[in-house]
């Protein structure tokens, strides 16, 4: 009965030109590796598809796999002078190249160069920025904004293609908390992000859920520029609301951590008077929130330095529109 | 045999008094800088009858920018050759380090040294809590071990002796007269886990417990106990140009202290082959896929098990 309606509805989309969106094809595709140089699944896996890249290519397609951060790669650290993920803003990528430029943003107006313009009809179609994270996140899909009907589409693609195994999809778009990626130059940017995985540590686990991500991405860009029309469908998201810091002293010191209870609870609810925070002394400091919030990010070596002990995030649902490609 | 004409006999050592207890001999292994800067502003938890025990931050330069070491590895800079080098100004921060450390609790070898010197570690590889001593002659870390063994009920503790025959001791606490580590993992860099944190905690307080009722003449008897002894490490497999061309298997990966046998497979290259163990008998690995070890060109540490026989201890 179920079945008979959704054809009939799926009929009836095509049937209504505004209901299908018709998406440019996407024919330029990168991958991208080492935007944090001590992020190692990401790093070994272009560096295996620089050598070699048979499984990456799929006809109608041109797979670029690229080091962003071949310096801070060498050295195992997350970056030299700065966050590279954090300076492909217009200020960054504008500046004049001087002398004491940080090593990041003279890497970025590169990057900008070759796979950008950002913003600009030239730019690259889609690029994976793979990461890891030492939360348990799990393989986390990296949206960064809640109006992009292809990646949409193709993240209820893979979500479906990982199933049962669970493929969280955290929107990041907010008015001052979104910050500018490196994969942000592209028309359709896609961070993956996989956990728990120590920096500089390389897992087997851990690569192969990424590798399986990029695989059904791909995938679902071939079959999409194939001409394959896919029916409007329906994700679910964790929204960022809000970043926590640890509690601290006067001193900037961190006088209490993450309590075992949050640890390892990436994507679980957190409800008023749950646990959150142990302090030296042995005390319990409550989550005070009215509403259930999804925390994430729980614990990240990185953010730490960020002021960051998790992220807050509220689910909610994204409806795309039906998609085909213009071109067939 | 031997081992019983050792055992009848009940060893005595001097009891102990100038104890420390040093945190951030690498800068990113975050639970015992965190407890040392406790300690720091709280020293009560430190405290015992018969002594108190000092707490150190070993590496600030490297606590601070939360890295291993600045220069080199602190913690295999112990050694005689950089003790008693002269200071010069293009030394690595560390060897300047080794020596202030090697004023402050040794001199390494003296009458003068500290009694005993706690090291506090984190691996991200999955050895739970391991207690590390340089060799098993030194009786006092022994029983220690033991101790720990049977009376703190939080985990399992594998003793892993670390020394090769004849070499030279080169770890922070061989300033001291008597040494242990305690090792807990797994814990990625530059992160607390609360269970591991208290799992520390606990293992500190038991061990100062264990030295205050020495101090008081208890008697502690004679033990057989099994211990896994460093024989060598293995590389993780590499292109030419010195790149990994694989990565520790999923079948070996978080499986420290478990045996591994001929043919058993521990790496599994990018491309999906897997390569097997190929040495002729059983051995345990340990520090598998810890992240310090990657530069250090260790994929895992091979070790025997070995059963030991301590002779009975009390204080002179
Ligand atoms: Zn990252
Ligand atoms: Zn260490």
């Amino acid at each position: 009965m179920l079945n008979e309606f959704q054809q009939s509805l799926k009929l009836l989309n095509r049937m209504t030109s505004c209901s299908v969106v018709l998406g440019a094809p996407v024919r330029r595709v990168a991958i991208f590796g080492g935007t944090h140089g001590n992020e190692l699944s990401g790093v070994f896996l272009v560096k295996h598809w620089q050598k070699n890249g048979a499984e990456i290519q799929r006809s109608g397609l041109q797979v670029t796999p690229f080091i962003t951060n071949p310096r801070a790669v060498k050295k195992c650290t997350r970056y030299i002078d700065c966050d590279l993920n954090r300076v492909f803003d217009p200020d960054n990528l504008g500046r004049k190249v001087m002398e004491d430029i940080p090593y990041e943003v003279r890497k970025a107006q590169e990057i900008n160069n070759l796979f950008g313009p950002k913003g600009s009809d030239v730019a690259y179609d889609l690029i994976f920025d793979l990461h890891n994270t030492t939360s348990n996140m799990g393989g986390t899909l990296i949206l960064e904004n809640s109006g992009n009907d292809f990646i949409i589409q193709m993240f209820h693609y893979i979500k479906n293609a990982l199933a049962p195994e669970s493929c969280p999809v955290f929107l990041i778009e907010h008015p001052n908390l979104k910050y500018a990626t490196t994969r942000s130059i592209a028309k359709h940017p896609v961070g993956v992000e996989v956990g728990p995985q120590p920096q500089g540590v390389l897992r087997a686990d851990i690569l192969d859920k990424m590798r399986k991500i990029i695989k059904h991405g791909l995938d679902f860009v071939r079959i999409f520029n194939e001409g394959e029309e896919f029916p409007p469908c329906t994700i679910e998201v964790y929204r960022i609301i809000e970043k926590v810091d640890y509690p601290r002293n006067k001193n900037d010191e961190i006088i209490a951590i993450i309590h075992p209870c949050l640890q390892d609870q990436d994507w679980q609810p957190l409800n008023k008077g749950d646990p959150v925070f142990l302090t030296c002394d042995g005390e319990t400091i409550a989550y005070e929130g009215d509403s259930t919030v999804y925390p994430t990010f729980v614990n990240e070596a990185a953010y730490y330095e960020k002021k960051q002990a998790f992220v807050k995030t509220v689910k909610v649902k994204l409806t795309a529109k039906g998609l085909r490609s213009s071109s067939s | 045999m031997q081992e019983a004409a050792c055992m009848a006999a009940l060893q005595r050592l001097q009891p102990v008094s100038h104890v420390a207890v040093s945190g951030g001999t690498h800068g990113n292994e975050m639970s015992g800088i965190y407890l040392v800067k406790h300690w720091l502003r709280e020293p009560s938890a430190l405290q015992r009858d018969s002594f108190s025990a000092t707490p150190f931050l070993a590496n600030p330069l490297a606590i601070e920018r939360c890295v291993r070491y600045v220069g080199r590895d602190l913690n295999r800079t112990f050694t005689k050759q950089f003790l008693n080098s002269k200071a010069a100004w293009d030394e690595p921060y560390e060897v300047q380090r080794a020596r202030e450390i090697n004023q402050l609790y040794g001199p390494k070898g003296s009458a003068q040294a500290f009694d005993f010197l706690f090291e506090l570690h984190n691996t991200t590889a999955n050895v739970g809590a391991c207690l590390i001593a340089s060799v098993q002659d030194n009786l006092l870390p022994m029983h220690l071990c033991h101790f720990i063994q049977t009376h703190c009920t939080l985990g399992h503790y594998p003793i892993l002796l670390y020394n090769l025959p004849d070499q030279e001791a080169y770890s922070i606490s061989s300033v001291a007269k008597h040494g242990l580590a305690f090792e807990l993992g797994p814990q990625p860099q530059g992160v607390l886990r609360a269970d591991l944190l208290t799992q520390m905690g606990a293992l500190v307080a038991c061990a100062l417990d264990f030295i205050d009722l020495f101090n008081k003449g208890t008697t502690f008897p004679a033990f057989e106990t099994e211990a896994y002894r460093f024989i060598g490490s293995v590389d993780y497999p590499r292109h030419p140009d010195g790149e990994l061309c694989a990565s520790v298997h999923s079948k070996l990966q978080d499986k420290d202290f478990l045996p591994l046998r001929p043919g058993d497979p521990i790496f599994q290259t990018f491309s999906g082959e897997e390569i097997l163990y190929q040495g002729h008998a059983t051995i345990y690995p340990v520090f598998i896929n810890e992240a310090a070890y990657y530069e250090k060109k260790i994929a895992f540490n091979k070790t025997e098990k070995c059963s030991l026989s301590i002779p009975a201890l009390q204080r002179e």
